[in-house]
């Protein structure tokens, strides 16, 4: 029978030297580790409970964008008023992991590291060009979000390695996101296709820049690049938007599974990249 | 077997126990400290029955390793009811007949709690979302939604009274 | 919104029935003091665990539990070797009935695996972590066979056999070699060739739902018991403790008078829970430590080792004359059995055309047995997968013949005095009521709005009565305890509660609701096929009439008077006798402090075997909205209309009538067993098993039609099952009405949805 060890560190170095250990396994919200260990997909020998970490948690400002704790719950996110409207893409796409419950405990860093493709917290991010900070024993690192996941399960950190916050760049006037993700029933469901979308827009009211990036389609969240750069210079008209949509389409190669097949999981992600462009620009005060 | 000493609060009371490596929250409240109000349904936080605070925050127990509510608050439905009294939202579930086999009660009762704990008047879409991870295969969500809506009103009533 | 429309001739004065009082057990329920299976533990128990089959099909070469045995901690392994090999023998015992030796095999494998997730052998330990390393160590060596597990792929020839000595039943000859379909039933009326030459419209289609489990939130649990004098408790949570004491004997090979079964409280079973899983296993672990067994299945372990109910394959065709006169119908069902014969394909040829006036069809049912999980009892079953095919067909004929939904139904209509298709003769229904009071709905004229489509369906169930016992038992101060042995599954305990109330003249405050184990309370069938307020219900109200018949003839003696001068009116002894004016009533209260005196205790006790439920109609509307863009559905309006006889508390008649619609739109929508290319269930679990949340859901509106059944003491219908049957069919029908595609395969994904909106965009 495994001897299983939980620690609750309080120092990020502390944390960095008992994760270098061999079996052991962060624990960060939690909703994702608990499943895998009673289903005995994981086996461990020390759990290493990052939540006591001084800064794991919490949200504040820094140089003009947000620094989020990578152990912060959802339901935390939700409640920053200045978060919300600054990156309500970002907490959408956060607050649509799991229940309630679950966003009681729920965080971006486990969303980001369990590696899931259809994480719903990580398309958003991407599409933020939010980066994170990253803590090991041999000091502290940053990398953009979409470096971190490698493939479904694997990311690029190495033994030791655990994300300590996320950074948020400065937020200009006339900029907002959006999340969208499909799913079967209202709630409770893993993401068959999942759109984040950040836009920047101009004086004017067009866009000036914008980033899409697209999850559950395919080993790893994508940013499309195509897609953004087809919405850049206009104010979302149908011409741009359809371009937009082929090109998310484009970027696509998802697997077929139990949760949708890949042709559909293609479709979807241009409906739902068209969708949350439109939200997004209309949060940004955008005009049709 | 290594076992973790585990102090904490739960419902308002000091409680110690000893957690086996891997012992959940939910495991430890039944088990441990023969707490079996919350109900294990699924073990994978899909299905609320067995819902809890911990320092105020609704979470599946299943979900929370024992080790990690060291020096917290946790309660559970055992601490809803208030001296002999039962809570607006318990009396409420009686009422409409918000409960057929009662097994989901518990974490429905729970989950509506904390919902009205910082949403005293919930819209019906905000109520049914919010407690979309609590499960009930009985009811229809009918009755449920509307002796939470009912209680809440009450509440804030009672309030202003 | 819920409204009652009450026949003006059921109208009696009733003080009880028809209320809706808080719930005697409520208290228990809202705090988390009720002792559900899981919940319950006896000194020194062990846990028990069980080793399953990762194969959906393989030979059992062999198995060492030789290492597990020896593990510190382990105090018993069992396997097939540990049960008696049973013959094959039917055993009747509530809803369906049962093969002893299949439910023996299906508890434990013998020899064979049928299923991924069948019972190979299990443990008991000191401990959970003790028994799954234990479970980790035992050694079976299988030889993988190949397997099967669609139905149609299972009557092909050539298909792999489940049981090499299966040979058709129902056929005119027994057919020369064996297969896996287990039965075909068959039944006919008038000449089909004939009247479908005479019809001026014929539609025909292909239908196919999927497997899909009955979702009760509480895995099955129990703690057994064999004493060294080889009497055995059991604690569990079922639809029946005498269901189990009897299967835990047959199977055990014990006699039943050594068995005692305590029913917990029962976290749902909607079917579900009508058969044994655990219980045999615990109690043969239990006779091999020499300990108390506690067993709980994981979420897991409910969806791949118990009862779903069928996935099928349809085919039905009608034909109608332009005035919407159905003149003939011919339908044929595949029916998923499982791993052993007993599906519910015979009552769904029973119900599908039950609501239908019909002079000419043909009905062909087909038993297959398959690589699945043995399916076990699913409210109303069968009847909500036939009546998707049939009421989808109607729905077409009405598309084609241009005609209401409502009208085609009432034209062909089943009345009082019909001879139903399954045989008897219609007497006190309520079919056409029910069809009215839908129309008559603020629902039905409500105007619809973009990309959204409403349908109708009706559905039937027969409801059942079947033996029951009760015990009405009169305290000192004049309150009343009423004992029965059916577990309360949705309410029940409040209703036997106020039928005793009603006829004591008590407040139902008053009136304590038990449930007794196996050996206090004579027997019971289990709580099932919508029975239990009808048949346990008439016991009740019986016993109650005899305690008023003594209390009648105790106050006829303090009176000296006979016992016809003595009426029993408000819980008070009343003296008619016109020589004796100056007799003030007697109250129960009164009554019981003098009992004493009076001859002792007053209780009462019935047994009987309640004949004449009335069989139950149920008409569904529901509104719903479809995604243009990826095809997903919502439901946003759903009325149900059902016609109950009287409703005893309507609040959980409605409950009743809501849980079965949003089983119904689940099974509708997203339910639905997959399985891989080596028939291992996919998604065992609730994330993707995927039920109802409340989020899906809009308030479902209901309508109770209450046209009582004169063989229930006030009137009472089952009510339990007909709910579920309609909404299949309801929402197919709404999302055809909405995209303009007949969609005949469930459950609706969006998927499915989207790709019938591009064919018809073509």
């Amino acid at each position: 029978m495994s001897q299983l060890a939980y620690v609750a560190p309080s120092s990020p170095e502390e944390a960095a030297t008992a994760l270098a250990a061999t079996g052991a396994r962060p624990l960060s919200g939690g909703t994702d580790l608990l499943v895998q260990l009673r289903a005995g997909r994981v086996k461990p020998d020390v759990i290493v409970d990052l939540k006591r970490v001084a800064g794991a948690i919490g949200i504040r400002e820094e140089a003009g964008g947000y620094v989020i704790g990578g152990a912060t719950s959802g339901a935390v996110l939700g409640e920053h008023v200045g978060l919300v409207r600054a990156w309500p893409g970002v907490v959408e796409g956060a607050n649509l992991i799991g229940s309630t419950q679950v966003q009681g405990r729920a965080s971006l860093a486990g969303n980001l590291c369990n590696a899931s493709p259809a994480a719903d917290g990580v398309p958003a991010l991407i599409a933020a060009r939010a980066t994170c900070v990253i803590v090991g024993p041999n000091g502290r690192r940053e990398a953009p979000v979409e470096a971190i996941a490698t493939g479904p399960g694997q990311t690029s950190l190495s033994p030791g390695e655990f994300i300590l916050e996320f950074r948020l760049p400065p937020r200009p006037a006339r900029a907002s996101d959006a999340y969208l993700r499909l799913i079967p029933r209202t709630e409770m469901d893993i993401a068959v296709a999942g759109v984040g979308v950040n836009l920047v827009l101009d004086a004017q009211g067009r866009v000036a820049q914008a980033h899409v990036a697209l999850g559950a389609v395919a080993p790893t969240a994508l940013l499309v690049a195509e897609a953004g750069a087809a919405l850049v210079g206009g104010r979302l008209d149908e011409a741009s938007l359809a371009a937009m949509e082929a090109a998310a389409r484009a970027a696509c190669r998802p697997i077929s599974d139990k949760r949708g097949t890949a042709n559909y999981r293609t479709r979807i992600a241009g409906v739902l990249a068209r969708r949350a462009a439109l939200i997004a620009f209309a949060r940004a005060g955008g005009q049709l | 077997m290594s076992k973790a000493h585990v102090t904490t609060t739960v419902n308002g009371d000091p409680v110690e126990f000893l957690a086996t490596p891997g012992m959940t929250l939910l495991d430890a409240l039944r088990d441990e400290l023969n707490l079996t109000g919350a109900k294990e349904g699924c073990g994978s936080g899909d299905c609320g029955a067995c819902s809890v605070t911990v320092d105020g925050r609704l979470v599946c127990s299943c979900l929370v390793l024992a080790p990690e509510v060291e020096g917290r608050r946790v309660t559970t439905i055992e601490g809803m009811a208030q001296g002999g009294q039962l809570h607006m939202l318990q009396q409420k579930f009686l009422e409409h007949a918000a409960l057929q086999c009662g097994f989901c009660t518990p974490g429905f009762l729970v989950a509506a709690k904390a919902l009205l704990d910082v949403n005293p008047d919930p819209t019906e879409t905000e109520t049914r979302y919010w407690l979309a991870g609590n499960l009930c295969r009985c009811t229809g969500y009918d009755k449920i939604i509307r002796a939470v809506m009912d209680a809440a009103a009450e509440l804030r009533q009672e309030k202003i009274a | 919104m819920s409204e009652t429309l009450e026949k003006p001739a059921a109208a009696a004065v009733l003080n009880v029935v028809g209320t809706r009082p808080i719930r005697p057990d409520g208290a228990d329920k809202v705090t988390g003091r009720a002792t559900y299976g899981a919940d319950f533990n006896m000194p020194g128990q062990l846990v028990g665990k069980i080793l399953r089959s990762p194969h959906a099909h393989a030979r059992i070469v062999s198995i060492d539990a030789g290492k597990a045995r020896g593990l510190p901690g382990v105090k018993a392994v069992v396997t097939a070797a540990d049960f008696p090999d049973l013959a094959s023998e039917m055993h009747e015992g509530g809803e369906q009935a049962s093969n002893l030796r299949d439910l023996s095999l299906n508890v434990m494998a013998r020899g064979k695996a049928l299923y991924d997730g069948h019972a190979v052998a299990a443990v008991a330990a000191v401990s959970t972590e003790v028994a799954d390393a234990a479970l980790a160590l035992i050694k079976v060596t299988y030889e993988v066979l190949p397997h099967v597990t669609e139905v149609e792929d299972a009557m092909a020839s050539g298909a792999p056999l489940l049981h090499a000595h299966l040979f058709t039943e129902g056929l005119p000859a027994k057919p020369a070699s064996a297969s896996n379909i287990a039965r075909r039933h068959y039944n006919e009326r008038g000449d089909i060739a004939q009247a479908f030459a005479a019809a001026d419209v014929v539609v025909e289609q292909r239908y196919t739902t999927q497997a899909v489990h009955q979702g009760y939130i509480e895995p099955h649990a129990c703690v057994a018991a064999w004493a060294e004098d080889g009497r055995c408790e059991v604690w569990s949570s079922s639809q029946g403790q005498f269901m189990v004491r009897t299967y835990c004997a047959k199977v055990l090979g014990r006699e039943i008078s050594d068995i005692r079964v305590t029913p917990a409280e029962i976290g749902g079973g909607f079917g579900g829970k009508t058969t044994v899983y655990l219980e045999p296993v615990a109690l043969a672990l239990s006779r091999a430590s020499g300990h108390p067994v506690k067993m709980v299945m994981s979420r897991d372990e409910v969806f791949r080792a118990t009862g779903p109910t069928s996935g099928s394959v349809m085919h039905v065709k009608l034909g109608a004359t332009a005035d919407g006169t159905i003149t003939a119908a011919k339908v044929e069902l595949k029916f998923q059995a499982g791993a052993f014969p007993g599906s519910p394909v015979g009552a769904a040829c029973m119900t599908a055309l039950a609501c239908y006036d019909l002079a000419n069809f043909t009905i062909t049912g087909w038993d297959v047995v398959t690589n699945t999980p043995k399916v076990a009892a699913y409210r109303a079953p069968g009847a909500p997968i036939v009546a998707f095919a049939v009421e989808s067909a109607v729905d077409e004929l009405a598309v084609k013949l241009g005609m209401d939904p409502i009208a085609i139904r009432e034209k062909n209509a089943v009345h009082n005095g019909t001879k139903a298709a399954y045989g008897p003769t219609f007497q006190n229904i309520g079919y056409v009521e029910t069809l009215a009071a839908i129309r008559d709905s603020d629902h039905y004229k409500a105007p619809l709005g973009r990309n959204q489509g409403r349908g109708l369906a009706v559905g039937f169930w027969f409801n059942i009565g079947g033996e029951s016992t009760a015990a009405v038992h009169i305290g000192e101060d004049g309150s009343a305890v009423v004992v029965t042995g059916n577990p309360d599954i949705g309410g029940s305990r409040a209703s036997m509660a106020m039928m005793a109330a009603e006829t004591l003249g008590l407040p139902v405050e008053r009136v304590r609701p038990m449930i007794a184990d196996t050996a206090s309370i004579g027997y019971s069938m289990l709580t099932g096929g919508s029975r239990t307020t009808f048949a346990t219900g008439m016991a009740v109200v019986q016993a109650a009439e005899q305690v008023v018949a003594e209390l009648r003839k105790r106050a006829a003696k303090l009176w000296e008077t006979t016992v016809e001068q003595v009426e029993w009116k408000g819980g008070q002894a009343r003296c008619l006798d016109p020589a004796k004016p100056d007799k003030k009533p007697l109250t129960l209260e009164a009554l019981a402090a003098q009992s004493g005196r009076m001859g002792g205790p007053i209780s009462a006790q019935v047994s009987l075997n309640a004949q004449g439920a009335g069989p139950g109609f149920g008409v569904h509307l529901c509104d719903v909205e479809v995604d243009p863009d990826t095809g997903r559905v919502d439901v946003v309006r759903y009325t149900a209309a059902q016609d109950v006889g009287k409703a005893i508390h309507p609040a959980y008649v409605e409950g009743q009538v809501q849980g079965g619609v949003a089983q119904g739109v689940g099974w509708a929508l997203n339910e639905a067993y997959i399985f891989d290319r080596d028939g291992k269930m996919e998604n065992a679990g609730f994330l993707d098993y995927r039920m109802p949340v409340a989020s899906d859901l809009p308030m479902l509106d209901t309508i109770l039609v209450e046209v009582p059944n004169p063989r229930h003491p006030f009137g009472a219908k089952g009510v339990g099952e007909v709910p579920i049957v309609p909404p299949l069919a309801a929402v197919a029908n709404a999302v055809r009405a909405a995209i303009g595609v007949r969609m005949p395969d469930l459950p609706l994904s969006p998927p499915v949805v989207l790709a019938a909106m591009d064919r018809r965009q073509g």
